[in-house]
């Protein structure tokens, strides 16, 4: 490494034109009702608010604002429908219609990817090539084990616990909604979801599907709205459990909640992973894991390896191929085919990432960021990473949500294992070395849910997903994603 | 050989990378801008026992005259050939920019005497050869005699002398995995390499997008080192515009623009010039011409 050479240079020759996806082809209504009883209702409360664009603040469709009266009518159907056809039909029927949501979704699945890319500023390359294929994977996924479950838990008589009220973060929204549906129904219970306030519209698109399905009604309720809404679906008396997925914070009011409450509840929380490179690792491979760890959906993924250890002696070489592979990214419109990073999901999101950028500065860290044109309008945050950074730096302690990566360095296995696990989060981790013996080593002394050897963010319906500590409890996605919808 | 340490290499990795690359759209502007830049960057060849003198000559006209009804097309940036026709293909080419380039070594198996080889690229050298393809002697090399392939590389470019371009053929078709690949690309580039390419096109596999990505990666760590810029020639394999492109998005986004350049990047190749002339002229015209309007030399 000879820190005189200058960085390579990625633009000024034969920059790309655009190659945006054609919308055309999509529909969005101008208003969207509650989806209560197998029909969109207009909400008691009388109240929308609108959806936006967040990568040009245009207009996108007004959102319903459900109120008590309507959270009481949604539980109720609900309810209804697990009393009634839902939990007397044959497991073999349940099955087929958890398939036909999955059909459904693969053959809509260019539009879902579009509206995904409108509504949360994520790039179309991750909703049609993630976010979407995921969201079926997982319909199919948990339809397979609709009539298997006394396989999956011999002998003990599992039961489905009843109504399941769901509250889903705006990073994710489809494939959010299709984790906490699609379990839920292949074991028998059903369901009150709502998105989050800043991305219905897929969800809504989802209830259409659902509709179109022809499930019997009340099995599927989809309801809108802010905060309130979700505080009233958690503390509503006839709902058995809750299956959340948002910050700690949130979590940790949730559980006070329903503390002493019969209910049963999954918590998948926030996360400050850890990736780290040792000197042996396949260097460029390591990096662009990094870059997708921490860039990915601009980092607003709860699993994002935001902290970045690497061993000193390959330190150097490492950062420069950080910095080189961030200018070679492409950030602008999310509908565009070559967009590698979109926008941020909302004013207030940004407003959080640009205050953690300005108390990582202030506390003395170096700033490093992608040079391109931002966009005027929307919410834009170039990726960017902080070098100089110690445990103690706020950047590297606190969950930001946001393409912000917080670089240290390490010496030895032991000293990174504990700074890696000297955190209160522990959802994931990855680790990169060409040594099977490290990464086993390292794996089992790591207090996070996810563990990747040399890749990162890699999802899988059959996996289990979920946290240790402060990241939560309960796992999503696998056999174990059945348990926490099952009584014994 | 312990002076030889090259960093691992990651398959599923190199394969995430290249998936991503070639998820690449180009479009407009920036698609004629390529297939022109791609068009400068092959190498016409023809290694083939049946070579003869028209044969060499008829190529060399052709590479001067791509397609003379559209005007302004960028010429091919050389022509390769066996030793003994470098000197009718220089007197061919003598009133243009295309530069002539031999391979040399006792291509395309590499099995015989340092000295032979060494004559052998004298010959081409002698003959006036810009350029010279010489191939590395990849049983030595599964033998673990690292320091004999550096050797006879570093014996070779002394013949080359300092004028004529070195290029490095690892025929990477026969080394087995990515981590080789990746070490015979660091002793080529150690030992003076100008160039690294990857096939002699006689084995398949020849070229391929994730052989091509471990090479750029061995130039990129070697400039990073030294400040040296090392060029790169896929060869063999690669007979359509999409997949030249997809070659040169790789480029860019790993090495960055400096070597987007036929002095940096080159393609060996003999059908991909003409499916780069039609995609040009379909760029340019919004229709497809018949492939016979395109001169087969």
């Amino acid at each position: 490494m000879n820190k005189e050479i200058k960085p390579l240079k990625f633009s000024g020759k034969w920059d790309f034109d655009p190659a945006p996806e054609s919308v055309d082809h999509i529909s969005l209504k101008d208003q969207y009702g509650l989806f209560i009883n197998g029909k969109f209702e207009n909400p008691q409360t009388s109240n929308y608010f609108p959806s936006i664009n967040p990568a040009n603040e245009e207009h996108l469709s007004m959102i319903a604002e459900a109120g008590e009266k309507d959270i009481n009518a949604a539980v109720s159907a609900a309810r209804k429908a697990f009393d009634g056809p839902w939990s007397k039909m044959s497991a073999k029927e349940r099955g087929k219609y958890i398939f036909r949501i999955a059909r459904l979704i693969q053959e809509k699945s260019r539009e879902l990817a579009v509206i995904e890319t409108l509504d949360g500023g994520k790039p179309i390359r991750e909703s049609r090539d993630v976010d979407v294929p995921i969201a079926a994977a997982h319909f199919f996924y948990y339809a397979g084990w609709t009539d298997k479950l006394n396989y999956a838990f011999p002998n003990r008589d599992p039961k489905p616990v009843g109504v399941a009220g769901q509250v889903i973060p705006w990073n994710f929204p489809l494939m959010m909604a299709a984790w906490k549906i699609a379990p839920a129904l292949a074991t028998g219970n059903t369901v009150v979801l709502k998105p989050a306030e800043t991305t219905s519209l897929t969800a809504l698109k989802l209830a259409e599907i659902i509709q179109e399905a022809d499930l019997p009604k009340g099995v599927v309720n989809i309801i809108t709205g802010a905060g309130a809404t979700g505080a009233g679906i958690v503390n509503h008396q006839d709902i058995d459990k809750i299956a959340f997925t948002g910050s700690t914070g949130v979590g940790k009011i949730i559980m006070k909640a329903i503390a002493g409450s019969n209910k049963k509840s999954t918590m998948e929380l926030g996360g400050k992973a850890a990736n780290i490179i040792f000197e042996d690792a396949p260097l460029d491979q390591a990096v662009e894991g990094v870059i997708n760890g921490i860039y990915f959906n601009q980092g607003h993924v709860c699993c994002a390896g935001s902290r970045l250890f690497v061993q000193e002696s390959v330190y150097d070489v490492v950062l420069r191929k950080l910095k080189d592979r961030i200018q070679s990214l492409i950030l602008g419109n999310p509908l565009d085919k070559n967009t590698d990073i979109g926008a941020i999901n909302s004013k207030e999101q940004l407003g959080t990432i640009n205050k953690y950028l300005k108390i990582g500065q202030q506390e003395g860290a170096d700033m490093f960021q992608l040079e391109c044109p931002i966009p005027k309008k929307g919410f834009w945050c170039p990726p960017t990473l902080f070098t100089n950074v110690s445990q103690s730096h706020v950047i590297a302690k606190e969950e930001i949500f946001g393409p912000v990566l917080a670089i240290q360095t390490f010496r030895t296995i032991d000293e990174v294992i504990t700074k890696a696990n000297n955190t209160p989060f522990g959802l994931s981790a990855g680790v990169w070395t060409d040594k099977g013996s490290k990464i086993f080593n390292l794996t089992s002394q790591m207090r996070a849910g996810v563990v990747w050897a040399n890749t990162y963010n890699k999802f899988d319906p059959t996996s289990p997903f979920g946290g240790y500590k402060e990241s939560g409890h309960g796992r999503e996605g696998g056999l174990h994603g059945l348990t926490p919808y099952l009584n014994f | 050989m312990g002076a030889f340490i090259s960093p691992k290499v990651d398959k599923v990795g190199i394969e995430d990378r290249v998936n991503r690359i070639t998820k690449r759209s180009i479009k407009k502007e920036a698609k004629l801008e390529g297939l022109k830049m791609a068009l400068n960057m092959v190498d016409l060849t023809t290694l083939e026992g049946m070579d003869t003198v028209n044969k060499v000559t008829q190529m060399c006209y052709k590479a001067q005259h791509l397609h003379d009804e559209f005007p302004g097309l960028p010429t091919v940036a050389a022509v390769c050939v066996y030793p003994n026709f470098v000197k009718i293909a220089v007197n061919a080419l003598k009133d243009s920019p295309i530069k002539v380039a031999s391979v040399a070594t006792a291509f395309p198996s590499g099995h015989s005497s340092l000295d032979v080889k060494i004559a052998d690229t004298k010959m081409a050298v002698d003959a006036g050869a810009h350029e010279v393809d010489m191939v590395i002697s990849r049983g030595k090399f599964h033998m673990g005699d690292f320091g004999f392939v550096y050797d006879e590389i570093a014996a070779i470019k002394q013949a080359c002398g300092t004028s004529v371009r070195l290029k490095v053929i690892l025929e990477t078709g026969e080394l087995g995995n990515l981590d080789n690949v990746r070490l015979a690309s660091d002793i080529a580039i150690a030992a003076g390499a100008d160039f690294i390419k990857t096939s002699t096109g006689k084995i398949k596999p020849a070229a391929t997008l994730p052989v091509t990505l471990v090479m750029l990666e061995a130039i990129k760590d070697h400039y990073y080192k030294t400040g040296i810029m090392v060029g790169m020639k896929p060869a063999g394999g690669i007979s359509n515009s999409k997949l030249a492109l997809q070659y040169l998005v790789m480029v860019k986004e790993t090495l960055g623009v400096k070597w987007l350049d036929n002095h940096w990047f080159r393609f060996g190749a003999s059908s991909l010039a003409n499916d780069l002339l039609m995609q040009i002229l379909k760029q340019s015209t919004g229709a497809y011409q018949s492939a016979n309007y395109f001169s087969k030399d």
